[in-house]
């Protein structure tokens, strides 16, 4: 186990270098120098102290070097400054350990995208079983129908849709933002509820998706575990429809699920954009977009690896998982 | 009398499932809608109207009016030529570079496998959308410009090849190849122990020709199939990045850009979310049960227990 751990986080070495690589390249690939966006809203700014801002970022030095000073520097996990006008460290945007957690975007996306991966476990699994062993019924049909819109559903339509009804015409739910502005005078029960009035809709839109590729996901690998000798084998002697199904098939087709979990990662965090600004959530998705848009360079490569090394933990995890789970992959 | 030839084998089992031909002619009305555009909208869809600015849905105009008093229903209906153009040549981008580094990597295995698996790897790691964000936001357009041919700068009214489109279709092709190289290498790796192609290198066959008469043509339809299913996603990425303001630009119509002013107006234009939004759903719907239908036709492991 320990060995194949080391061996594990050893080939992510090449693939985390490739990821540093990448986006390098792709911040380098702009006309122009990073700093430009800085220099341009400043009319004041003089040659000076734009040469000065230059050697700030290496900007003067040739490209390889200043890579090589950039992973440097990142193995510390040191980002840089970012080119907001307040120019905190990229790390300390992202993750602000002097500030109460609800203020840190890395632990306010974590949080969504935890409770909506439970939210999406807890309903994909049973509606999933469900489906594959009434196959054909008028409910597998519904759940089919439902999954199919819920694929082609636009996650940011949905929360539109939602904001519109429960929001503007409805006026149950608030349409944006993490908490009230009175939300630090409210006692903890009144906390914890305004909080979780706020997160109903995004967490409600984020784990949209990820029900129906799960649940549909869940199915076909029910399907093809009962299709198996040992459920026949199980069937034979005599067991009840029940045990069959709940102890000798669902455990299996259980197992390919842990892989699917690590493999939602990236999309988790990718969809994180999306939601995060439309509901004006503060977390890494918000933050993501606003240093896109304003070219804020050390921000945007920064994020770009911590969700690169988000994922690859992932998969990590998911492999572990999937060791644990099954006794047939520890032997060997 | 008829024959058994896969081709009407297919037809026979495609046929039979309705949701397939409800998915085939979904995708066959968004071709008709785009390319009759210029004759079956009501409006110009850049014409303003300020006197009838953000009028609900009635006769006049079906589906309102936006936020500059324009046809809010013609210009979705200019704004599915973005979509079907952008799925299409997007999906086509990612197929070509699938194909060829796929067929390489399984081909030829060795050091090429273990780089292209690698950079596989790495592409894959990196959240997808925030690497489409990234590239878009740091890549000027206008560098794509030499692909325009000069006769058809300017030319079209709508910015049909308006350089912002052009964008997103090239990067959203660069960043959603890798599953089409997967199934290719497999594909790759599986055929190219198989009898028929000894027999086309005993025969003196090149490399060349083993890779793309021989394997290539054999492993189309599982590339097929992930293309069409591709189509859905790239049409969905695309209306989103339309809609958080970087995709296609406006005054260019695009469904993701009219949701933009649905959101702007939320509180008074339920009509600017309500129609575009159902315009996507329905095109991948369309797409996906298209493509999920041809699986289905296709794939005889899985019609077999379909009938058991």
């Amino acid at each position: 186990m320990s060995t194949y751990l080391i061996k594990r986080l050893l080939e992510m070495i090449p693939t985390l270098f490739g990821i540093t690589l990448l986006s390098f390249v792709i911040i380098h690939l702009a006309p122009g120098k990073p700093t430009d966006i800085f220099t341009e809203l400043n009319p004041k700014i003089t040659p000076e102290a734009r040469e000065r801002l230059e050697k700030l970022y290496d900007l003067d030095k040739p490209i390889i070097v200043q890579y090589g000073l950039w992973l440097k520097k990142i193995v510390k996990l040191d980002f840089g400054e970012s080119f907001s006008s307040d120019r905190r460290p990229v790390m300390q945007r992202i993750w602000d350990s002097k500030k109460p957690l609800l203020e840190r975007r890395l632990f306010v996306t974590f949080m969504i995208n935890l409770i909506s991966l439970v939210i999406i476990l807890l309903i994909a699994i049973p509606v999933g079983v469900s489906s594959a062993t009434r196959r054909n019924s008028l409910y597998d049909k519904i759940t089919t129908t439902t999954v199919f819109i819920g694929f082609a559903m636009p996650h940011f339509w949905l929360a539109l849709l939602l904001m519109i009804f429960f929001g503007v015409y409805l006026h149950w739910l608030p349409i944006s933002g993490l908490k009230s502005m009175n939300y630090d005078s409210l006692p903890v029960w009144g906390k914890i509820w305004d909080l979780a009035r706020h997160l109903a809709l995004p967490i409600f839109v984020s784990a949209f998706g990820g029900l129906a590729a799960d649940s549909r996901y869940m199915r076909s690998s029910m399907l093809e575990v009962i299709r198996q000798d040992y459920v026949r084998v199980a069937r034979a002697k005599g067991l009840s429809e029940r045990e069959v199904i709940y102890r000798h098939a669902f455990r299996n087709a259980l197992l390919p699920m842990i892989t699917l979990m690590g493999l939602s990662v990236p999309g988790l965090i990718g969809g994180s954009v999306i939601f995060e600004n439309i509901f004006g959530i503060p977390g890494m998705g918000q933050l993501f977009y606003m240093s896109v848009m304003t070219r804020d360079y050390p921000m945007v490569m920064g994020i770009l690896t911590i969700g690169a090394i988000l994922t690859l933990l992932g998969n990590l995890l998911a492999d572990l998982g999937y060791m644990l789970a099954d006794p047939r992959i520890r032997a060997t | 009398m008829r024959k058994d030839t896969p081709i009407n084998l297919f037809w026979s089992r495609f046929s039979r499932n309705e949701l397939s031909v409800a998915g085939g002619i979904i995708v066959l009305l968004l071709f008709l809608v785009a390319t009759l555009a210029p004759l079956i909208s009501p409006y110009n869809p850049h014409d303003i109207d300020r006197r009838h600015i953000l009028e609900a849905p009635g006769l006049k105009h079906l589906f309102g009016t936006d936020d500059l008093g324009r046809d809010v229903l013609s210009r979705m209906i200019w704004g599915s030529r973005v979509s079907l153009a952008v799925g299409f040549v997007a999906i086509g981008i990612a197929t070509v570079i699938g194909m060829i580094l796929g067929a390489i990597s399984g081909y030829y295995g060795g050091w090429a496998d273990r780089i292209i698996m690698r950079f596989i790897d790495i592409m894959l790691s990196v959240p997808t959308f925030f690497l489409i964000l990234a590239v878009i936001a740091f890549i000027d357009p206008d560098i794509w410009d030499f692909l325009i041919p000069n006769w058809l700068k300017g030319r079209s009214s709508i910015g049909f090849l308006d350089p912002s489109i052009l964008n997103i279709m090239i990067v959203i092709g660069l960043t959603s190849w890798m599953g089409v190289a997967r199934l290719v290498r497999a594909e790759f790796l599986s055929l190219k122990e198989r009898e028929f192609i000894f027999a086309a290198r005993a025969l003196g066959a090149s490399d060349f020709r083993i890779i793309f008469r021989h394997i290539m043509l054999n492993s189309m339809s599982p590339v097929l199939i992930s293309a069409v299913l591709g189509i859905a996603g790239a049409v969905l990425v695309e209306s989103s990045l339309s809609f958080l303001g970087i995709g296609v630009r406006p005054p260019t119509p695009s469904w993701g850009n009219i949701l933009t002013l649905g959101k702007e107006n939320i509180g008074i234009a339920w009509w600017l979310s309500v129609f575009p939004g159902l315009a996507i759903l329905v095109t991948v719907l369309g797409y996906n049960l298209l493509g999920e239908g041809i699986r289905d036709s296709i794939d005889p492991r899985l019609w077999e227990s379909e009938r058991r």
